[in-house]
């Protein structure tokens, strides 16, 4: 047994030819959430806390699509969503629709410690982030010049797009799309266990570019983007619809349950039955395994466990 | 095989000395919804069409917790939601805090079938509603001097109630005296149905909880909590929404029968009993034509019907009729 934490940035269409300058600083921001996290479960602090240090820690990394650097709506607005969960207890916290929180997972955290409810969304959740005094910022502070970009091109391609499809370009060499128009950036998450089994999974993002004003997606659904119970912790990305129809989070913790499958087994025949290049994971078990698996062409991820090991990879194969 | 339709209008402490001006109409509500749902499918209609008609019908009935009759949020007002699921594509919709919509679960279905996503919330979905010219009503339309005095009392109790859960009283007599002032026996509805080839639907419908703080979000527009289907059954629960979710009860009643092989009913009641009692109830149909409804609450106002002529209608343990 032992520890374990996984940490995603995102999964999609991440070319295998992406840049340094946009490649690098994520990879950067996924090692430092790693050692964050590291730190923290070597602390003896609850998986709870780590994964919403761990979540806060990348929706303040502009490079990633959850509070600062969240894609756009279609009218040029941030919509931010988050969910937290507690495996042993289940309970859970969601948020939708928030505009000015500067970290959504820590108030989807109020709402499941001190309110009644699970999950509050748009007004009401922005007037109980001011009751509860979390940090609030104008609209603007979350939007990166690279999501203004985004959009536009979303909106000429008119065509709502996961953050990681390539632009759709009748004659143009891919670099050059690339570096004007790339979208290699998605929903982040955290899942960890500590070595008494307790397990908690946390998930943040903007959603997906273009979206209609309202639109809410997988992250805030339990069972669909987020989930943990007594036997795993899961955090999912990818294309929301997509999730959200394959019950993908809890399909883990259901298929290890009622089919007796591993973790590793369990994550990979759920991914596998999402349709290719919409979806993602991030999982561990009680017993501190870990399971990363995609059916996209990438997803930003890293993970480790107390044995020592540790990754941090994009594609097939570990970076580093 | 054969088709088969279940509805229901709500599981909670609904008392057995809930009086008949109080009963009566739910249950004639009850009654004239399951008939409009065998009439569609003797017809040949789709159940994704059943069902969306039928909740349209219970929306528009004040005796139930959805559409007119809605129960108040803290602010007294009325924030509806809604979720549609089709089992066989396994597409679905579902909105969320509207004001206005006359009829949330056809939002909900126009969001399945006109947008490229699945869940629209607050203005975004008022302001889809519009553009897709559905019918919408001044927010007081949607208010009861019923769940006024409902919201007034849970403001006194000062708790969040289930539409069901008896009032708190420090020295109630007995229960009949305090239910005419403050009796909450509604909830949440919905329906679900199968036809002759194994087409599944759900759709449920709701005004959520009493109290409930601007902005909640409860299990009936959560796929996989309050709704879902696919292509071994459909369901649609109802009672305290955040044990719903929690419980991610729609989808395990499906993911039981498939990983552990038991029938519909086995299912039903499996997952029911892994939520904690008095919180849950839910209306369920197998692909072929089982009906399950099972609750953990003192009643659930339901009815059912299957093609062999078999039709029930019920609150608490035994059918009426």
């Amino acid at each position: 047994m032992g520890w374990a934490i996984s940490v995603h940035g995102g999964a999609g269409d991440i070319p295998l030819s992406l840049p340094p300058e946009k490649r690098l600083p994520r990879e950067a921001g996924l090692r430092r959430c790693l050692d964050v996290g590291i730190a923290a479960l070597k602390a003896h602090n609850h998986p709870l806390d780590v994964v919403e240090l761990v979540v806060r820690e990348l929706e303040n990394n502009p490079h990633f699509n959850a509070g600062k650097g969240s894609v756009l709506t279609t009218s040029g607005t941030v919509e931010m969503e988050a969910c937290i969960m507690d495996g042993k207890t289940m309970k859970c916290g969601a948020v939708s629709g928030v505009s000015t929180v500067v970290n959504a997972i820590s108030l989807a955290r109020l709402v499941m410690d001190k309110t009644p409810h699970i999950y509050l969304a748009f007004d009401g959740a922005e007037a109980f982030a001011r009751e509860q005094g979390l940090e609030t910022v104008e609209m603007s502070h979350f939007i990166t010049p690279e999501n203004i970009e985004r959009l536009k091109q979303a909106q000429e391609a008119d065509r709502v797009q996961l953050d990681y499809t390539q632009p759709i370009q009748k004659e143009v060499p891919k670099d050059a799309a690339l570096a004007d128009g790339d979208s290699q950036i998605g929903t982040v998450g955290c899942v960890a266990v500590d070595n008494e089994g307790n397990l908690a999974t946390a998930t943040s993002t903007g959603g997906i570019v273009n979206k209609m004003v309202g639109r809410i997606g997988d992250t805030p659904i339990i069972g669909a983007g987020t989930y943990a119970n007594h036997l795993c912790a899961v955090s999912a990305t990818g294309r929301g619809e997509a999730i959200i129809r394959g019950t993908i989070a809890r399909d883990v913790a259901a298929v290890m349950e009622f089919k007796g499958l591993s973790l590793k087994e369990a994550a990979a025949y759920v991914i596998d039955q999402v349709p290719r290049g919409n979806a993602g994971l991030v999982a561990v078990s009680s017993t501190g395994e870990v399971a990363m698996p995609f059916n996209t062409t990438g997803m930003f991820r890293a993970c480790a466990t107390e044995d020592g090991y540790s990754e941090i990879a994009i594609w097939d194969s570990p970076t580093k | 095989m054969g088709w088969a339709i279940a509805l229901h209008g709500g599981a909670g402490d609904i008392p057995h000395s809930l009086p008949p001006d109080r009963r009566l109409p739910r249950e004639a509500g009850l009654r004239h919804c399951l008939d409009v749902g065998i009439a569609a499918l003797k017809a040949h209609k789709h159940p994704l069409d059943v069902v969306e008609l039928l909740v349209r019908e219970l929306e528009n009935y004040p005796h139930f917790n959805a559409g007119k009759g809605s129960v108040l949020t803290s602010s007294g007002t009325v924030e509806m939601e809604a979720s549609i699921m089709n089992g066989k594509s396994k597409k679905c919709g579902a909105v969320s805090s509207l004001s206005t919509v006359v009829n949330a679960v056809s939002l909900a279905r126009l969001v399945m079938e006109k947008t490229p996503h699945i869940y629209l919330g607050f203005h975004g979905a008022e302001a889809f509603a519009r553009e897709q010219g559905v019918e919408t009503a001044d927010p007081s339309y949607f208010i009861t001097p019923e769940n006024i005095e409902r919201l007034k009392q849970a403001q006194d109790a000062n708790r969040v109630q289930i539409d069901y859960t008896q009032p708190v009283q420090k020295e109630a007599k007995d229960a009949a005296a305090t239910i005419p002032n403050g009796d909450s026996q509604i909830g949440t509805v919905g329906c679900v149905a199968v036809d002759s080839e194994g087409n599944l639907a759900s759709a449920t419908s709701t005004g959520g909880l009493v109290n409930k703080m601007a902005g909640r979000i409860g299990d009936s527009p959560i796929i996989g909590a309050g709704t879902y289907a696919n292509h071994l059954c459909a369901v649609s629960a109802t009672g305290k929404g955040e044990a719903m979710i929690r419980g991610t009860v729609a989808r395990d009643v499906a993911a039981v029968m498939e990983f552990k092989g038991l029938s519909l009913k086995e299912a039903a009641a499996y997952v029911i009993d892994q939520v904690p009692p008095s919180n849950a109830g839910l209306v369920a149909v197998s692909s072929t034509g089982e009906i399950a409804t099972v609750f953990n609450t003192t009643g659930m106002f339901r009815a059912c019907a299957s093609e062999d002529g078999y039709s029930e209608v019920a609150i608490w343990d035994s059918p009426l009729k």
